[in-house]
């Protein structure tokens, strides 16, 4: 696709009328905002809200251990059902683990993590600060000088943080489970092989690039979701529309991101 | 009286919503300790002309001062100074959904006082006590009707006893009693404490009752200002017509530009080709 097609998709994705350079904008003031609210509250009053942050971890994050887990150990098998036939071809079935091991550790725990957790945490947050813009709750926020940004947006981020670094950890282990499943009862093999395979072959490279890649898309997830929240217009439809636009749109930049990560790691390091 | 130092100023506002005029060149002061309310239609402007008083939305012309200082011009800084010395009861109460009355009554006090929790705990109960609803704490907003979500949006409003009140439409969707509990409440808070307050609504019983001055918004202009006496004899006929509530007067009630019966039967369309490609 010509560049200026790419663009012009991503126009349609970024918001009707304004262009997407601008949505961009938008995007990137917000995070500076958050990012000022967060180094102040660190330091100065008004302290960032812990019991507002821990609140929002257990509704992100802890709700969503049964979902990531119950995928992640799909993902595991179908990485070991799928793999299995090529790998026996060369006659090299024991090397299951290293596979499945590095496919989910790299690359499948963080991304498969981040797209569930796109339809379970950012549409709730794109869906609940929308509503709120809707019943003038932003608005009595900020007249009542309670800056919405440090009041709203900062206790997400932080949640949305850490408990996507880990849940990508719990996805990880469970993955390698799945795999370790197939590998015993249906490939045969043994599961104390396996464990010890898999322990052989990750290095701390693969666990690490794993949750860096993880943090940001915990970053894209929960600002496009507080963006497309707090910029609602137009009622109940308002929020529909935004609670739409905040998943397609960082599905579509996690795994842009996601690529530039991988291919950044390939050369770097 | 004119002496005194205004606390709000209103001039020359304008604001236009994509290219239709909503407010044209208002003008308005209103002096510490002073009541005004301001009548008007359905649609004619207030809730606009209240959100850009509080620095909701920037006019597109003119200015407006609290306390003297210019709020379409302040830093986010200044501006929040400002805001922490008004209360505003928003038409729709505008509650935090996600908390429970008490806490809505709480936030403000939690946020920019380091009052002990017992005492904010304390002054949640006065708040909600003055509106009548102290047993009424723990609900959710959800779980209480419209009246009575007005009434804790004004106990949030009075919550760090505001020099300034905004109402807008205060007795709206109130029983006869409530808005004579709510209609008193202002006036107390005048009497007693001094606050000035800018109330917005179109109960004429309500707004003789409280107001020092009345003004009439009608098509984006003040069409009248002054005392409740101006008001219960109107000169201008499209005043009393709004004052008496009648059907028929200088106010039309249908604000359409087109023939009804042509728009009924498409005739604009035919004679001014549509734009669009359709048949
Ligand atoms: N955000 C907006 N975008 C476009 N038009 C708007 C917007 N807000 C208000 N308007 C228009 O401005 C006009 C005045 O609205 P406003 O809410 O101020 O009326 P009001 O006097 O408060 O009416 P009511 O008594 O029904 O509350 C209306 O015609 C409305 O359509
Ligand atoms: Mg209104």
């Amino acid at each position: 696709m010509s560049t200026t097609g790419l663009v012009r998709l991503l126009e349609r994705v970024g918001g009707q009328g304004e262009g997407f350079l601008a949505y961009l904008g938008g995007l990137g003031y917000l995070t500076l905002d958050a990012l000022k609210h967060t180094a102040l509250g660190l330091v100065i009053r008004p302290r960032i809200k812990i019991d507002e942050t821990l609140f929002q971890m257990v509704r992100l994050g802890v709700r969503a251990v049964p979902i990531i887990a119950l995928v992640q150990i799909f993902v595991g098998m179908i990485l070991a059902l799928q793999l299995a036939p090529v790998l026996a071809d060369y006659g090299q079935l024991d090397k299951v683990a290293t596979v499945v091991s590095i496919a989910v550790f790299r690359e499948l725990g963080p991304l498969i993590s981040a797209v569930v957790l796109t339809g379970f945490a950012g549409a709730a947050i794109a869906a609940e600060l929308g509503t709120m813009v809707v019943g003038e709750e932003i608005a009595a926020l900020r007249t009542s000088a309670i800056h919405p940004v440090r009041f709203l947006v900062v206790p997400r981020i932080i949640a949305c943080l850490l408990t996507t670094v880990a849940l990508t950890v719990l996805a990880d282990i469970v993955g390698a489970v799945g795999g370790g499943l197939i590998d015993r009862w249906v490939l045969q093999g043994d599961s104390w092989q396996y464990y010890h395979t898999t322990i052989e072959s990750l290095a701390l490279k693969d666990f690490l690039t794993g949750l860096i890649k993880s943090a940001v898309f915990a970053f894209i997830i929960v600002l496009v979701s507080c963006y497309e929240g707090l910029s609602v217009t137009g009622g109940a439809e308002g929020v529909g529309r935004a609670t739409t636009r905040s998943v397609v749109l960082a599905i579509f930049l996690i795994i842009a991101a996601d690529c530039a990560f991988t291919t950044f790691f390939y050369f770097f390091w | 009286m004119p002496t005194v130092e205004p606390i709000l100023e209103i001039r020359g506002v304008q604001k236009f919503f994509g290219g239709r005029q909503v407010l044209k060149n208002i003008d308005l002061v209103v002096a510490p300790g002073e009541t005004v309310v301001i009548i008007g239609g359905s649609g004619s402007g207030k809730s606009t002309l209240l959100r850009t008083i509080i620095g909701e939305h920037a006019p597109d012309a003119g200015h407006v001062y609290l306390w003297g200082e210019d709020v379409c011009h302040a830093s986010p800084r200044r501006l929040d100074k400002i805001r922490q010395r008004f209360g505003i009861l928003f038409q729709s109460g505008a509650l935090y959904s996600s908390m429970t009355v008490g806490e809505n009554v709480a936030l403000p006090l939690r946020e920019h006082t380091d009052l002990d929790d017992k005492i904010i705990q304390m002054v949640v109960k006065m708040k909600l006590e003055l509106v009548g609803l102290r047993d009424f704490e723990n609900l959710m907003p959800s779980q209480v009707s419209g009246g009575m979500r007005k009434r804790v949006g004004l106990a949030r409003a009075v919550a760090r006893d505001p020099e300034i009140l905004f109402y807008d439409e205060p007795t709206a969707g109130l029983d006869p009693i409530a808005t004579s509990v709510c209609d008193q409440l202002v006036i107390d808070l005048r009497t007693k404490l001094g606050v000035t307050s800018l109330v917005v609504t179109h109960d004429m019983k309500s707004a003789l009752r409280i107001a020092d001055r009345l003004a009439m918004l009608y098509n984006g202009e003040f069409i009248a200002i002054g005392p409740p006496a101006d008001f219960r004899q109107p000169a201008d006929p499209r005043v009393r017509q709004f004052v008496e509530g009648l059907a028929d007067g200088p106010i039309p009630l249908r604000v359409s530009k087109t023939d009804y019966l042509a728009d009924l039967l498409g005739l604009h369309e035919k004679r001014e080709p549509a734009t669009g490609n359709r048949p």
